[in-house]
């Protein structure tokens, strides 16, 4: 990579860390979108953790919108996996179903855990990781990728 | 206003995962793929979020004990449910390059295979519910 985009993802980065800041500061939540997500699946049930509809709503709203922003924006910066269907939906499942047994996902854990120094998230991080890093391997041994 | 607030702070998460190249699964791909052309950048996207949301985090959690009763870290365990999980989002995440933050956003590019994707997405969510502790 070069300087250049080293430095966008820095700020781009920084950005992340000042909209998960906010979210905290504002609205007392953690902006692991994972568990975000999770929660609208939940409204309607009993009183817990993962109630609050409207606040998850908007911030996926404002997810949406920022990814039209970007659209228009900056061409090419929403991208497409080049996997089949069957491999894609596959993959859907696994990120859905992983996160909410781990309780997080890449920003849950890996921002707002790390941030809090969790140990849940110290342990999980890794975990992610290297099971990415293997399967990112084997399907490249396999010739998976398209 | 009220409403605004998580919907402005989800703009700018959004913009935020665009720029540092997070919504281009290949970025993702590249930074973990550590055998071929290595790619950093999720290294600096997160080390940029650590840089702003760790000190924040933790310096009110220094200044007062009833902020930082509020703010600590969840109290659960390190058991199989956490590992078992995270290993598993590792392998979608792998076959993807998309964790659920970019995937959303990149909904709006209007591409199906993405709809397919958080349609998927969704439904593992709900799936793992059933399997979650708590």
């Amino acid at each position: 990579m070069t300087a250049s985009s080293a430095g966008w993802a820095l700020l781009g980065g920084m950005m992340i860390g000042v909209a998960s800041a906010l979210l905290l500061w504002g609205i007392g939540r953690s902006a692991g979108v994972s568990g975000i997500a999770a929660g609208l699946l939940s409204f309607g049930s009993a009183p817990g953790r993962e109630r609050d509809w409207a606040w998850r709503a908007e911030f996926m709203a404002g997810l949406l919108a920022g990814g039209l922003l970007l659209r228009w924006w900056m061409p090419g910066a929403l991208g497409v996996p080049a996997l089949s269907l069957g491999i894609l939906a596959l993959a859907g499942l696994l990120v859905g179903f992983g996160a909410r047994l781990g309780g997080g996902c890449t920003s849950g854990h890996g921002i707002c855990g790390l941030g809090r120094l969790s140990r849940r998230s110290l342990v999980a991080v890794p975990v992610f990781m290297v099971t990415a890093m293997i399967t990112v391997a084997l399907v490249r041994y396999l010739g998976m990728r398209g | 206003m009220k409403h605004l607030y998580p919907f402005v702070t989800g703009l700018l998460f959004a913009v935020g995962l665009g720029l540092g190249g997070m919504t281009r699964p290949e970025k993702i791909i590249g930074f973990l793929d550590v055998g071929g052309a290595w790619d950093a950048s999720l290294i600096f996207v997160m080390g940029g979020a650590l840089l702003v949301y760790l000190p924040f985090v933790q310096w009110p959690r220094r200044a007062s004990p009833a902020l930082a009763r509020q703010l600590g870290p969840r109290q659960g365990p390190i058991d199989r449910a956490l590992v078992g999980g995270a290993a598993i989002f590792g392998v979608g995440w792998g076959l993807s390059g998309l964790c659920p933050g970019p995937a959303i956003v990149a909904l709006a590019g209007g591409q199906p295979a993405l709809y397919l994707f958080v349609a998927c997405l969704f439904l593992g969510l709900a799936l793992g519910r059933r399997w979650a502790p708590g």
